[in-house]
């Protein structure tokens, strides 16, 4: 798979929706088929923990799994299709300007603190906690038991041949950004991950923007 | 009892045992201190495995902590499977396969069909085929579970190596005939799984293999465990899940 970066054609101020996430926030929106969503690392190497639901259904959601295995790659970048549990394609990437995106690393928590720091990194906020509240909050009945393994929007986790998997420094940059089409109507939840014990953002979790656009 | 039993576990030791056929599914109670061994009748086998807290169901093993509190995306003799609440599951004492997949998923309906062709219940009766990911929402809506509770799972005996350049690629002859794998339970665990082909296996036929479980009572991580202190990541994890038996 390339990881060539592409960029996008689509203007920021032609988007029809703005936000900018600072760091240790959730953030959760329906996404309408067609419509184009951008995530733009403000400040650089910031890590954006997503999952996805079909907003007709959230039984149906993202699978790491299954679109790491139907594209036969584990990194996910420009023409990457990001599939559901159910096969189908939820959105599509279509611009690119980080490179490889991480989906096997998942989320942190309070307890994995504890495992991977130490046992008094147990109330250090976490993407898990931004997870959880912000599903509470939207109030349609998803809960724990909807958060599976989610996508790193500008992470680096390489796997080896051998089976090692590290995280890596980031690869993204002040101003990189991944666009996707919505190829069903989904809702995207995000964390802007609050992550302080990891050198992989630098120690410096920073805000990243939110841009959609309509059908073009 | 059975050919499975080697010179490391006594008979006498053995709480249960049961051959899973090819292509079935199954589920049951792991406790606390007890140990399963699966065991690869055939080479070829896969079993497509998850695990959730039998108490609270809602703590399950997730892939992500697993792999990264451990550095590795493979699992083997020395490693553990974590919970997605800081906490070890099973720890894998014993490993004569050296390989188990943990980020390729499961097969689906039409995955079996495009690969191996139509076999249905009404023609084939319990030789119809099927699909890993409908055979454990079978298993785990018999615990009031669903597919919101099916969460990235592993794939014992199978090996699926990841390139330098990330791409994924199935690796034949993983296992022999007579492998197994020792999972120590450290917490009360509903085991769910399937024995359908791995969604890789680029074979066109379909021919899940059987295995073999065998359960014994193997007591708890000592001290000295190799598990316990093969990183400070499962130390850690052992204190977590101490703590919740204290």
């Amino acid at each position: 798979m390339s990881t060539d970066l592409s960029e996008s054609r689509l203007l920021a101020e032609n988007a029809a929706f703005r936000e900018v996430v600072p760091a240790g926030e959730p953030f959760m929106k329906v996404i309408s088929k067609d419509q184009v969503v951008r995530i733009l690392d403000l400040e650089g190497n910031q890590a954006v923990d997503t999952l996805f639901y079909s907003a007709a259904d959230s039984e149906e959601r993202y699978d790491a799994n299954t679109t790491i295995r139907e594209q036969g790659n584990i990194y996910l970048t420009t023409g990457t299709v990001l599939r559901s549990n159910e096969g189908n394609p939820m959105l599509s990437i279509i611009a690119d300007t980080c490179g490889r995106h991480d989906t096997l690393g998942g989320a942190c928590s309070a307890e994995s603190n504890t495992v991977r720091y130490a046992l008094e990194k147990h109330h250090m906020h976490s993407c898990r906690d931004s997870f959880l509240l912000a599903l509470a909050k939207w109030d349609n009945g998803l809960d724990k038991r909807d958060l599976s393994s989610n996508i790193n929007f500008f992470m680096n986790v390489p796997v080896t041949p051998e089976g090692g998997l590290t995280f890596e420094d980031g690869i993204s940059e002040a101003g990189r950004y991944v666009e996707m089409r919505a190829e069903m109507d989904v809702i995207i939840l995000i964390s802007n991950c609050p992550q302080l014990n990891n050198p992989c953002n630098a120690y410096n979790p920073t805000p990243v923007e939110v841009l959609v656009w309509d059908p073009q | 009892m059975s050919e499975t039993l080697t010179d490391t576990l006594d008979p006498e030791q053995v709480l249960w045992e049961e051959r899973v056929p090819g292509g079935a599914h199954w589920s049951g109670v792991l406790r606390r201190g007890n140990t399963l061994r699966v065991t690869a009748v055939e080479g070829g086998a896969n079993v497509s495995m998850l695990f959730y807290n039998y108490e609270e169901k809602l703590e399950r093993y997730n892939m992500a902590d697993t792999l990264k509190g451990q550095h590795t995306a493979v699992l083997t003799r020395g490693h553990v499977c974590y919970s997605d609440m800081g906490r070890v599951m099973c720890s894998i004492t014993e490993d004569t396969c050296g390989w188990h997949d943990t980020i390729s998923g499961v097969s689906n309906a039409s995955m079996v069909r495009r690969k191996y062709g139509e076999a249905r219940y009404q023609e084939q009766h319990d030789d119809y085929y099927k699909n890993g990911y409908d055979s454990l929402l079978n298993e785990v809506g018999k615990y009031g579970l669903g597919k919101r509770d099916l969460v990235s799972n592993l794939n014992l005996f199978s090996k699926v190596i990841v390139d330098d350049a990330g791409n994924l690629c199935f690796k034949e002859n993983n296992s022999s005939a007579g492998d197994y794998i020792d999972l120590r339970f450290e917490m009360n665990a509903l085991v769910v799984l399937s024995t359908c082909q791995h969604p890789l296996d680029p074979g066109d036929t379909y021919d899940p293999k059987d295995i073999i479980l065998s359960a014994w009572h193997s007591g708890t991580a000592a001290g000295d465990d190799a598990c316990r202190n093969a990183c400070p990541e499962n130390q850690r994890a052992f204190i977590n899940t101490e703590r919740m038996f204290a």
